[in-house]
């Protein structure tokens, strides 16, 4: 192996990504953009909101305190009140899902309608039932605390969108990037010269594990600066298990450049792959209380095992040693991964 | 002089479609080679198995008398018929990356020199004139000093001036001896580039030799051209076999003045007559009843 030759390639690779500046701009504004856009949505708030409408009622924004509603219910929480002009136009929000729940209010006979196809209908129904009764009637329960700070939605969603990010960046970035560049034939003319497979690929991961490291801390701290995030470990743990990801995903984009020489099939494949990548590897939502088989399969992913252990790191404080096991599947995953990809590299189409 | 290369009944087949039919030549170091054909007679497939780039289904190659090692990359230069390069980086950051991958290199300046980089060398290298690329792909496929040079259809695309330029480079790469195979479909640049031909047709070498060999041999006849226009009678009338090539109507005939008499007899006005001297266009269609072009 030469390093002058591999050292050739992986500048002009990166020099490439720098001064492509619409994809390099993209590349930090994505993640950003997702992170504050989910910021102002939450505002901090980790909770599910329930949409009730009320009718009639001519304003559509409601003050709760003019609603004639039973004051039980007026108390509770997590419930947005929508008010309507007429039953009709409620129930068309409701048959649709756009409210969970519809109040007749001003006659006292407390007239609601539900969908049975709705589980969060359902459970405003039963607060909605719970409020009519008077506070003595209710049986006797204690309310314990919860030990430690309690971890914010953004808290727990920042990794998963920097993991995903980091996903998408590795297999287009490498994926689609030579299958690109076999088929216009950049590949054809590098074949001719000394530059061999395993030089060419081992420079084209370098490049992007470096991209991918790069974008890592630059969103992150900017991000940071923003919403303050809370993180229980240390940085240099959740820097080596995001580098560890990043290495496996490379790897896995090299397997799928491996080959290819249409666009749109690689395309495809690259959907195929990185869709319920991100779906099953709980970047936007727990897998808890999925069907066994559905959280048994989320396990071949390695955006799954870099999540879990990023997670461990930055909420609950985990060392190296705590998240060893998803460490060690990374490892695993990426020599795979690369074994795979340099048995299958064609430079020809 | 030494044989630089030798190739022994290659073939290359998909499927069932032959590409490369049991052709085989030597070269001769120094010498320009060309392969001459109509598209698609199997030239690109020729040379991208002497390449390295495609294998062939059959068939034998030696480089210097011995069948080609990793070091062949380091001793060829290559320029493909359309090559695509990597984006974002300057014709300067191009030469100087491809630089990095050979032991034994040119200096950049004097690539920039001899291919006449220097109005565009700090342009991004998808942002040039046809001729400007196909001078820059020549200076890449001149950075390690090749000893043996393939250039496939170096000028297709170009107009008559920038084709001319290119041939005059390529004349200077031939004046300080390399050796050099070139694929063409024009006559003319074969004819003023080649010392020697190989005629190419259907996957096999039809006819070799130097140009003047070839012309000899295969060459008979002169072309009288005349305006269609002009040529009054009807094709059929007229005692001569003609044939019709785009607008115009054109005679051969191995005695010029027998022709001219019969054109003058049929009343044909001769002011915008043209005589053709026997070419290699004339060799090919002579070997296949077809034009190079057609």
């Amino acid at each position: 192996m030469s390093f002058k030759r591999l050292w050739a390639v992986l500048k002009a690779r990166n020099l490439e990504f720098f001064r492509d500046r619409s994809a390099f701009g993209w590349n930090f504004l994505f993640p950003f953009l997702l992170v504050a856009g989910f910021g102002i949505i939450f505002g901090g708030k980790t909770y599910t909101e329930y949409k009730v409408g009320v009718f009639p009622f001519e304003a559509e924004q409601v003050s709760i305190e003019a609603l004639d509603i039973p004051a039980g219910f007026k108390k509770m929480n997590y419930l947005k009140f929508i008010g309507f002009p007429n039953a009709a136009q409620g129930l068309e929000k409701l048959t649709h899902h756009r409210i969970d729940f519809l109040l007749k209010i001003g006659d006292g006979t407390h007239q609601y309608w539900v969908s049975d196809a709705s589980p969060k209908g359902y459970v405003v129904e039963l607060m909605f039932k719970a409020s009519l009764f008077p506070p003595e009637t209710k049986p006797n329960a204690e309310k314990k605390e919860i030990q430690g700070s309690p971890i914010r939605y953004i808290d727990w969603l920042f990794p998963g969108i920097l993991a995903m990010n980091m996903m998408f960046s590795a297999l287009w970035g490498v994926g689609y990037v030579v299958v690109r560049y076999r088929k216009n034939g950049v590949l054809k003319r590098l074949k001719v010269t000394p530059l061999t497979a395993f030089e060419y690929i081992t420079a084209q991961a370098i490049s992007r594990i470096f991209l991918l490291m790069f974008t890592l801390i630059i969103v992150w701290t900017g991000c940071d600066l923003i919403f303050s995030f809370d993180v229980q470990g240390s940085y240099l743990d959740l820097f080596i298990i995001f580098f560890l990801g990043s290495l496996s995903l490379t790897a896995l984009g090299l397997v799928l450049a491996s080959r290819g020489t249409s666009e749109e099939f690689t395309t495809g494949i690259l959907n195929f792959i990185s869709w319920p990548m991100m779906f099953l590897s709980e970047v936007w939502f727990s897998l808890e209380g999925a069907p066994e088989w559905v959280k048994a399969s989320n396990k071949i992913f390695p955006l799954t095992h870099m999540l879990t252990a990023a997670r461990k790191v930055m909420h609950d404080g985990a060392g190296l040693l705590d998240v060893g096991s998803q460490i060690i599947v990374l490892v695993l995953m990426t020599l795979g991964f690369l074994t795979l990809a340099a048995a299958l590299f064609s430079w020809n189409k | 002089m030494e044989t630089i290369l030798e190739v022994k009944n290659l073939e290359k087949k998909y499927g069932k479609l032959v590409a490369v039919d049991g052709i085989s030549f030597a070269l001769q170091q120094g010498v320009c080679f060309g392969l001459l054909g109509p598209n698609g007679a199997g030239k690109t497939t020729t040379i991208e198995i002497i390449e390295d780039v495609v294998p062939p289904t059959a068939g034998e190659i030696f480089y210097k008398g011995k069948p080609r090692s990793p070091s062949f990359r380091e001793e060829v230069g290559i320029q493909f018929q359309s090559t695509a390069l990597l984006n974002f980086l300057t014709v300067r950051e191009t030469l100087e990356t491809f630089k990095s991958f050979f032991t034994r290199t040119t200096p950049i300046e004097e690539l920039v020199k001899l291919c006449r980089l220097g109005e565009f060398l700090n342009r991004y290298n998808d942002k040039m004139s046809g001729g400007q690329r196909q001078r820059f792909l020549l200076a890449l496929a001149l950075i390690n000093q090749p000893q043996l040079l393939f250039l496939d259809e170096p000028s297709t695309g170009l107009d008559p001036q920038a084709r001319r330029n290119l041939w005059e480079l390529i004349q200077g790469i031939k004046a300080k001896g390399k050796t050099i195979i070139l694929t063409t479909h024009y006559m003319e640049e074969a004819q003023f580039l080649c010392d020697e031909v190989a005629i190419m047709d259907c996957g096999k070498i039809i006819a070799q030799g130097t140009p003047a060999e070839l012309i000899r041999q295969y060459g008979r006849g002169i072309t009288v051209v005349i305006p269609r226009q002009r040529f009054a009678p009807a094709t059929d009338r007229f005692p001569l076999p003609v044939r019709e090539v785009k607008d115009t109507i054109q005679i051969r005939t191995d005695d010029v003045n027998q022709c001219l008499t019969q054109l003058i007899t049929h009343g044909i006005n001769l002011s915008d007559i043209t005589v053709r001297s026997p070419n290699l266009e004339t060799v090919f269609l002579n070997l296949t009843g077809r034009q190079l072009r057609e």
